[in-house]
């Protein structure tokens, strides 16, 4: 064990002396940052994409649409996160001729992503909602939308919570490969630390640790939110 | 008021209804009996295009709602209708969904009152702020609440009522919209027997008070004694229409004859 307290010791001296947390603190804001803001980007799309895809389809405007939207689906879930970053940063960026920061190029790819899948678990949300709910709300001159925006969806996103609190947590686990483009998260932090350690097994245990604790945080949160919002259920 | 010309409903190769004429007067209790399957319900579902017919007219106060270029939801605002399953906002509490649609629609008109008003500076009308909307709506919700007994529900959610109690909070809903006609889709039929007495009296009361009312019902009694015309609908089509009197001691058709000897 006197060991292993050494090691604890480089680590320490690394993380503090070195800069090491600033590093840390970097990659734990960037790896927040992207899953916080991936998903607030991909419940919009994904919502909108779920909204498309249940609309009656008697005229050609919500065909076309919805064409395009399995399209957007099947391209985003068939293709590995890691290739669709590489493709935007390497690929699109440089041929639209646009420069924007390998954190941002993250943002809008995990938020791309996140769409696509969020999208087909809001579609199941949406159809498990009653209909009557739909017909009750156009029943008293309200619009599909209005009613689909204040009635509907937020009982599908009631229904898919739990679901929803499993897209942030893959969210938050898959940041670790936005090294790849360059930024900085929680892996590059303490890939850091242990290269200038030359000790590598405390940072990878502390990194683990920090990964657990953010997704309990998550968890606890979602719970949280499921109870509150259970409160027009039977029996609170 | 409402005038139904040759209206078809297909739901793919299934044609449910074959070919309706008919004219509801202003204040007339019209009731829809049949036996299941006979498309009473669809007809009903028609009249406010919750379902699209497949072929003919339907005019309300001279506008054919089956025209895809009318502005359906507006033309939903005056036409009231209560479902068989209720179908309260479940994510809203009682007074909240009493008051959504009104807040909602009006805010509508008082944007376009404004914009026609910024064109035309000398329209004199009322424009009322949102604020003003809301409390109109809020009074008026708790108005309609008294009126059924249950202003003391009107923080309550949907799944806190009893059946008898969502139908009746499902009507005042729709009374909310200040409607010109109420269409009834089997009312009681969800509920449990004991329960059928308070919604049928609000029914009734609402019948009193002169407003147009289509009701698609198997309570055999209520019909009678609330309607102006009873209908028999069989296998998509009128098949007998009439008085109570007429319907009831006196059928002429032998399917009418044969599906009464079964419910009475």
């Amino acid at each position: 064990m006197g060991n292993f307290s050494r090691k604890v010791e480089r680590f320490l001296e690394v993380f503090i002396n070195a800069g090491g947390y600033v590093r840390v603190l970097e990659g734990l804001k960037n790896t927040l940052l992207i899953a916080v803001l991936g998903l607030v980007i991909g419940l919009a799309i994904g919502t909108l994409i779920a909204t498309v895809r249940v609309l009656p389809k008697y005229k050609r405007l919500p065909r076309v649409l919805n064409g395009f939207c399995s399209f957007y689906v099947e391209l985003f879930r068939g293709t590995p996160m890691v290739v669709q970053l590489l493709v935007f940063y390497y690929v699109l960026l440089p041929l639209i001729g646009v420069k924007m920061t390998s954190v941002a190029v993250s943002v809008v790819v995990f938020g791309l992503n996140s769409a696509a899948y969020i999208s087909e678990i809001m579609r199941s949300g949406i159809q498990s909602v009653d209909p009557g709910q739909m017909e009750g709300g156009r029943s008293v001159g309200l619009s599909y939308a209005n009613t689909m925006l204040r009635i509907v969806i937020p009982q599908a996103i009631k229904n898919i919570l739990p679901t929803l609190g499993n897209e942030f947590i893959a969210l938050i686990k898959e940041t670790s490969v936005v090294s790849f483009v360059g930024a900085t998260d929680l892996y590059v932090a303490f890939n850091y630390i242990g290269s200038n350690s030359y000790e590598f097994m405390v940072p990878y245990l502390v990194m683990a640790i920090l990964y657990i604790l953010m997704v309990l945080i998550i968890s606890l949160l979602v719970k949280w939110m499921e109870r509150s919002l259970r409160k027009s259920d039977r029996g609170r | 008021m409402i005038e139904v010309v040759n209206l078809t409903k297909s739901f793919g190769d299934l044609q449910v209804l074959k070919g309706i004429d008919l004219t509801i007067e202003q204040g007339e209790k019209v009731v829809v009996i049949g036996p299941s399957g006979s498309g009473k319900s669809t007809m009903l579902r028609c009249l406010n295009c919750m379902e699209d017919p497949t072929s003919g007219q339907i005019l309300y106060h001279g506008v054919n709602l089956a025209d895809m270029h009318v502005d359906i939801n507006e033309q939903r605002e005056k036409i009231g209708m209560v479902f068989q399953h209720f179908n309260l906002f479940n994510n809203k509490t009682v007074l909240e969904n009493i008051m959504l649609a009104p807040v909602v629609t009006q805010k509508k008109h008082m944007k376009k009152l404004r914009r026609q008003q910024k064109q035309n500076k000398s329209a004199d009308v009322e424009i009322l702020t949102n604020a003003q909307i809301k409390a109109r709506a809020k009074e008026n919700a708790l108005s309609l609440l008294e009126r059924i007994g249950l202003a003391d529900k009107a923080d309550a959610y949907p799944s806190q009522l009893s059946g008898g109690q969502k139908q009746r909070v499902a009507i005042v809903r729709s009374l909310a919209m200040h409607p010109d006609v109420m269409l009834f889709d089997e009312p009681t039929s969800a509920l449990d027997p004991e329960m059928v007495g308070e919604v049928l009296e609000v029914i009734r009361d609402l019948a009193k008070s002169g407003m147009t009312m289509v009701i698609v019902t198997h309570e055999m009694g209520f019909a009678r004694e609330v309607a102006d015309r009873v209908l028999f609908m069989d296998e998509g089509i009128i098949l007998e229409q009439g008085t109570p009197q007429e319907i009831f001691e006196n059928p002429q058709h032998p399917r009418l004859q044969e599906f009464l000897s079964k419910v009475l």
